[in-house]
């Protein structure tokens, strides 16, 4: 359970980011000029706040629609449906020029270092680039200027800064896409997968980096991840999705202490413990099968072929989300709930 | 098995190296490692990135780059598998030693529906007939697996979901009943759930066929509940080799404890991790002396006279430290 304090907190803490219903569709081509295309709901009727210093932590496996909700929420895919409300405006209602502006306060930092550095652009230019699209007015040593203090600050040698992406490792070119994002100062941060593609001991040495970062600039952080550990690790509030939908959510610490959901249960017990006497001794659950395809999503709740719980109303209904306890919210009608007081 | 021979000794490395020539010089990938496998244990090779942890077993395949080179023995069963002639190594290859890969897309052909891709070695190593190597085949299948496996025995690689693959890799590997089975991070590219999945697989299937499993990994937690025996692997050379319980809650080598606890856990609340400060060196120019001793906390000035050699620090537990770290119970005694 979170203590009193902290979670009063949390409800008093106002809210920065605050997603409505958001529903993000894709058009598959039909594979038949006759046939009409089919729509994939790659997220479904998502919402959740985000309050002030708060990291959210996304977990769910491939497919999930995870990075879907990440760039829904900083428009760089159109939801369909819904609202994301951010500073009291609603960002589906803004025109693109407006969005552009608006993106000055909301970056992101992907997975594939290396892959999202363009190579033809030195460090300096790639770090300054968000720069000249919202400070135009400052002239080449200002500019020069920022990306060198930048680059002290995610601990980057400024020496460097005519090099060329390919000259360096994957942690630092991690860094090099952290530099970029947080040059304008933004406000929130969409962090897509930021350390999955790292070594063991550069990945901790990135969310050391992404924790001093959120203190010193006052951070948002949305870290989308599949692993556990690190979401753990670094989020205040947790959201598990699966197929596009939230099926739990919370506060971190009551959700991986108390999952109530049995794919968050299933989920946590298949993360490995590097512990071997643990490892051994801990009862698993085994799911079978795989994630079904959102292309075609079961009838009722999306969990439903895979859970060892399901009834028929699992089958023909899915469920609401409900509080589960405080902090803690639910979407299932069979959810571990805590013992009566 | 014909249990004539009394030594349990599967697969040994000795001072088994690897290079590569580069126009910038001659790159020592492995160097002077030694290892023994018995029959049916599970050893783990973990390792970050360039630790040299995948050559080490693509070499003992036969499957370096044309620029690789090794040297040393890798007696398996008592035969220097390094020292077969191409011709020889093939009847090896696939039958006493197999491997599976990382991404399960890329190891099957494209263009080959499931049931070929399985039964081709069914006739070439074990002199099958088609229809018996498809009998084989599918019973193969059922064992790893996969649902409904007389329809997706028909079916292309793309037909089926990463999971899926693997598991068909999986079982191309174990049909040939290999005595060595290589995994080279089988379960990387795949979701937690079906990590566990096909974790579970290895573990009940190398026990029944009394298989030797190498398990290379970056993953300290994968490997926790599979492995018997942990090797752990920096810059091309084996800094320390344990029991996995040993290796856990007693390591003795700097990287090994470093490595251990940058680990975030997902059953516990973890304030601050431990970050190890810079990174693996660049094996063209490594630094001298041990090889960690530019990251190391504990590195003192005698770090640098030479590479540390791996010494027994408790039975089956060596490292290769000037500095290791003590034992728990060593500790206490002291205190």
């Amino acid at each position: 359970m979170p203590n009193q304090q902290t979670l009063d907190q949390t409800l008093s803490a106002p809210t920065l980011l605050k997603v409505e219903n958001l529903t993000t569709q894709f058009e598959i081509q039909a594979k038949s000029f006759f046939k009409k295309p089919t729509m994939l709901t790659a997220v479904n009727d998502v919402s959740f706040e985000l309050k002030e210093g708060r990291t959210l932590g996304i977990v769910g496996e491939s497919g999930c629609g995870k990075s879907t909700l990440g760039r829904s929420i900083l428009q760089l895919i159109r939801a369909q449906k819904g609202r994301v409300v951010w500073q009291g405006k609603n960002l589906l209602d803004l025109s693109p020029e407006q969005i552009r502006m608006a993106r000055r306060d909301m970056q992101i930092i992907f997975q594939d270092p290396i892959a999202s550095l363009d190579p033809r652009m030195t460090v300096g230019d790639i770090i300054a680039e968000p720069l000249t699209v919202f400070e135009p007015k400052l002239n080449r040593a200002q500019r020069t200027e920022r990306v060198r203090e930048i680059m002290n600050a995610v601990g980057l040698v400024p020496e460097m800064i005519n090099r060329y992406p390919h000259e360096f490792s994957g942690g630092q070119a991690q860094r090099i896409g952290i530099a970029r994002a947080v040059i304008t100062r933004p406000k929130l941060i969409v962090c897509d997968e930021p350390v999955s593609a790292l070594d063991v001991s550069i990945q901790g040495q990135v969310i050391t980096l992404l924790r001093k970062l959120r203190k010193e600039f006052g951070l948002i952080l949305i870290f989308i991840s599949h692993d556990l550990s690190v979401v753990r690790l670094i989020s205040d509030d947790v959201l598990v999705l699966y197929l596009g939908r939230i099926v739990e959510a919370g506060d971190c610490a009551t959700v991986f202490n108390h999952p109530a959901h049995p794919y968050t249960q299933a989920l946590f017990s298949a993360a490995p413990i590097p512990d071997p006497k643990l490892a051994r001794q801990r009862s698993r659950i085994r799911l079978q099968g795989d994630p079904p395809s959102p292309m075609n999503p079961p009838p009722g709740c999306p969990f439903q072929p895979r859970c060892w719980k399901a009834t028929d109303i699992c089958r023909t209904k899915m469920p609401v989300t409900e509080l589960v306890r405080p902090g803690q919210s639910a979407a299932c009608y069979h959810m571990d709930r805590p013992p009566e007081a | 098995m014909t249990d004539t021979i009394k030594n349990d000794v599967l697969l040994e490395l000795k001072d088994y190296s690897i290079t590569f020539k580069t126009p910038d010089g001659d790159v020592k990938a492995v160097s002077g490692m030694n290892l023994t496998v018995k029959r049916g244990e599970r050893i783990a090779i973990v390792g970050e990135s360039g630790s040299g942890k995948s050559q080490t077993f693509l070499g003992l395949m036969g499957l370096l780059a044309k620029n690789g080179q090794t040297s040393g023995q890798a007696l398996l069963e008592g035969r220097d598998v390094l020292a077969l002639k191409p011709r020889e190594l093939d009847k090896v290859r696939g039958k006493d030693m197999a491997m599976v890969f990382q991404d399960p897309m890329t190891a099957l052909n494209p263009s080959l529906k499931i049931s070929r891709q399985l039964t081709e070695q069914l006739e070439i190593h074990r002199g099958f007939t088609a229809r018996a190597a498809s009998v084989e085949a599918l019973d193969m299948l059922k064992r790893v697996g996969i649902p409904d496996p007389t329809r997706r025995f028909n079916l292309y690689p793309h037909e089926l979901s990463g999971g899926m693959r693997q598991r068909i890799v999986i079982a191309m590997a174990l049909l040939t009943k290999p005595k060595l089975l290589i995994a080279d991070e089988p379960t990387t590219a795949l979701d937690v759930t079906i990590q566990a999945q096909i974790l579970d697989l290895f573990n009940d299937l190398t026990a029944e066929m009394n298989t030797a499993l190498l398990m290379i990994t970056h993953d300290l937690g994968v490997v926790a509940g599979l492995a018997d025996r942990v090797a752990v692997m920096y810059a091309g050379r084996i800094v320390e080799e344990a029991p996995v319980d040993e290796l856990y809650e007693n390591p003795a080598h700097p990287y090994t404890a470093a490595l251990h606890a940058a680990i975030p856990r997902p059953d516990q609340d973890v304030d601050e991790l431990v970050v190890i400060p810079g990174r693996p060196p660049n094996l063209q120019h490594l630094p001298k002396g041990c090889n960690f001793s530019p990251r190391c906390p504990k590195a003192e000035d005698d770090c640098i006279d030479g590479p540390p050699q791996l010494e027994t620090v408790a039975p089956q537990h060596c490292a290769a430290c000037f500095h290791p770290f003590p034992r728990l119970e060593e500790l206490l005694t002291h205190a």
